[in-house]
């Protein structure tokens, strides 16, 4: 194989991962909480795409913004009722409670959706470039990533909300006497969050298929992918994520697939202890 | 006499257990021994996660690591209860060189790199087909004798770890190392400072916290005959072992004994009754033990929580007097 075709191959996985990954890392960061609910909310966008896409037959990219609004609402919801209780408690509590949440939702899943494997087929067909294979439903799936990831960015940078979120993740009791509602803010971060989670199941339905037992897989490439990159930060995330897409695709072709998943863990650990901060530890989201 | 009243209340309950192969049927017995298997595994967790504080869930790499560790002896001709043993030290020497290098994480990182250990052992295992037989399994020589017989003995070995491992908190939790385990949880700088060696005291209990979960591990596959990557090295154990002794009262001695058996009793009723929705439920029980039981089951104020039921009772009725 071409190895600019692996570069390819892993720079659009990138993408998609960093997608994935930056709504755990914006959790993460600014609420200071493992949201173990993340791989969930990654297939339940992918489900809700599905679902519609086969009643409605409308392009689940137009979809995208309705059911991602959806997982808003949904992970604003859960924030504000439920997590936000707890959210000063150590790692251990927060841990478990969203890992319990997650139980619920999963289950729910299961019973509503079943763990049939399913996928959006839109026959797209591919580019072929020269000797290089491109199917164009992974490229609509990297532009869509790259576009959100974008948007995220400015809203991070532009936005009074986001300049409030960044704010309560630099001191969070400076934040309350400025005047900002700092339950709200968590909510609507973590809103964010599951917001990301569920155009990144969308986009997944588009490329691969869905299924309720892939919700670990989603959650253990978010875990590298913050270390990797580096927590806080939407550049990091992003770097992360196709600093991973990368090391998968290339290790892929030269161990055999089946490896690829444990070069990323293996990596992980090793700049775990080596790197805390990632590839890009910057301090906030600036 | 509070301790001896305690200590009364878990011998009692060892007796229980211990008695179910001569009373109750087969199902019992099953019962039985995943309570001693759990109680175990969340007597050992409660070494690194409630002592000391840290908030480890490599719990299912342990015990994985200790089925394959077993299996594997057994299948290249190691006696059965040699292969146990080699097995529990197997963990027990892994859990220390892995602990030396992943304890120096604290908090958040700590957490996904102890959750990592478990992925990470599953997808080395699944890969490693000519040596664990990959994603096809492990078949275990099976245990001698019939079924009851089997279960009889699978239960006391398993319950013959679970009391070793609650000796070795009592011993820990009075000697030196538990009050330096303690002064970790409380703040590990100043335990630094004024003369706790910190770094070998967290590998001390990570390693009590791996080593009995390794033993239960080659217990376990010997009993089921069957292993597989999945299963081994589960997420779902990795949470749920700290679940029950967060559940029981983490950092007291019987708390992990009291959470691991309640936990496991409520498990067979939803498994028996709401099989589709046994999963959300156990959530469920999460979520309600995190808001209304945060200390745990034995440290809930039985009497003020009495005391406070019967004031509200007693005033119930006095508003209801005066409208009429």
């Amino acid at each position: 194989m071409d190895i600019i075709q692996i570069l390819l191959n892993g720079i659009v996985l990138g993408s998609l991962y960093a997608c994935i990954a930056i709504g755990f890392s914006l959790v993460w960061g600014v609420l200071n909480i493992i949201n173990m609910l993340h791989g969930s909310f990654i297939i339940l966008g992918g489900y809700l795409a599905f679902f519609a896409w086969q009643y409605s037959h409308i392009n689940p990219i137009f979809l995208l913004p309705i059911i991602a609004t959806l997982l808003f609402g949904l992970g604003y919801l859960l924030q504000y009722f439920f997590i936000n209780k707890v959210v000063m408690s150590p790692v251990l509590t927060t841990l478990t409670l969203t890992f319990g949440l997650d139980m619920i939702l999963y289950n729910l899943m299961t019973v509503f959706f079943t763990a049939t494997p399913r996928r959006v087929t839109l026959d797209l067909g591919s580019l072929n470039l020269g000797d290089m294979y491109l199917p164009v439903d992974r490229l609509l799936g990297m532009g869509l990533a790259l576009l959100l990831t974008g948007l995220l960015f400015l809203v991070m940078r532009a936005s009074k909300i986001g300049r409030a979120i960044v704010a309560v993740r630099m001191d969070r009791q400076a934040a309350t006497l400025m005047g900002i509602r700092v339950n709200n803010v968590y909510a609507i971060t973590f809103g964010i969050g599951a917001f990301m989670a569920g155009a990144a199941g969308v986009i997944f339905s588009l490329v691969f298929p869905i299924t309720t037992n892939l919700t670990g897989t989603f959650l253990g490439k978010a875990f590298v992918i913050c270390v990797i990159g580096g927590l806080g930060s939407v550049p990091g995330a992003l770097i992360g994520g196709i600093a991973l897409g990368l090391i998968e695709s290339f290790a892929g072709y030269t161990i055999g697939p089946q490896n690829a998943t444990t070069v990323g863990f293996v990596l992980m650990l090793f700049l775990l202890i080596v790197r805390p901060t990632g590839l890009v530890g910057v301090k906030g989201y600036e | 006499m509070k301790q001896f009243l305690y200590f009364g209340a878990f011998a009692l309950w060892i007796v229980m257990i211990a008695a179910t192969p001569l009373l109750a049927d087969n199902y019992t017995i099953r019962v039985a021994i995943s309570i001693a298997m759990f109680s175990a595994m969340a007597v050992s967790w409660n070494f690194i996660g409630g002592f000391t504080g840290y908030p480890s869930f490599s719990t299912a790499a342990f015990f994985g690591l200790g089925c394959y560790a077993g299996a594997l002896a057994q299948r290249n001709g190691v006696p059965l209860v040699l292969a146990w043993v080699f097995a529990t030290l197997f963990v027990a020497v892994f859990a220390a060189m892995l602990g030396a290098i992943i304890l120096r994480l604290k908090g958040h990182y700590f957490a996904i790199g102890s959750i990592a250990i478990v992925d990470l052992a599953r997808l080395i295992t699944s890969s490693w087909g000519s040596l664990t037989g990959g994603g096809d399994g492990l078949n275990v020589p099976l245990l001698q004798g019939t079924p009851q017989e089997v279960s009889a003995l699978v239960l006391y070995v398993m319950l013959a770890i679970l009391i070793v491992a609650f000796l070795t908190s009592i011993y820990v939790d009075r000697s030196r190392l538990g009050f330096g385990l303690k002064c970790i949880s409380q703040n590990e700088d100043a335990a630094d400072m004024v003369g706790v060696n910190t770094t070998s005291f967290k590998i001390v209990a990570y390693t009590l916290s791996a080593v009995f979960c390794g033993a239960i591990g080659a217990v376990y596959a010997s009993w089921v005959g069957y292993i597989d990557p999945t299963d081994s090295f589960s997420i779902l154990l990795t949470l749920k072992v700290p679940v029950m002794v967060l559940l029981g009262g983490a950092g007291t001695l019987l708390g992990p004994v009291l959470g691991a058996g309640v936990f496991v009793l409520l498990e067979e009723v939803f498994w028996a009754n709401f099989l589709e929705w046994n999963r959300a439920i156990l959530g469920g029980i999460i979520v309600f033990q995190i808001f209304f039981l945060p200390n745990g089951l034995l440290k809930i104020q039985y009497r003020t929580l009495f005391r406070k039921l019967m004031n509200k009772l007693a005033e119930a009725p006095k508003p209801a007097e005066k409208s009429s």
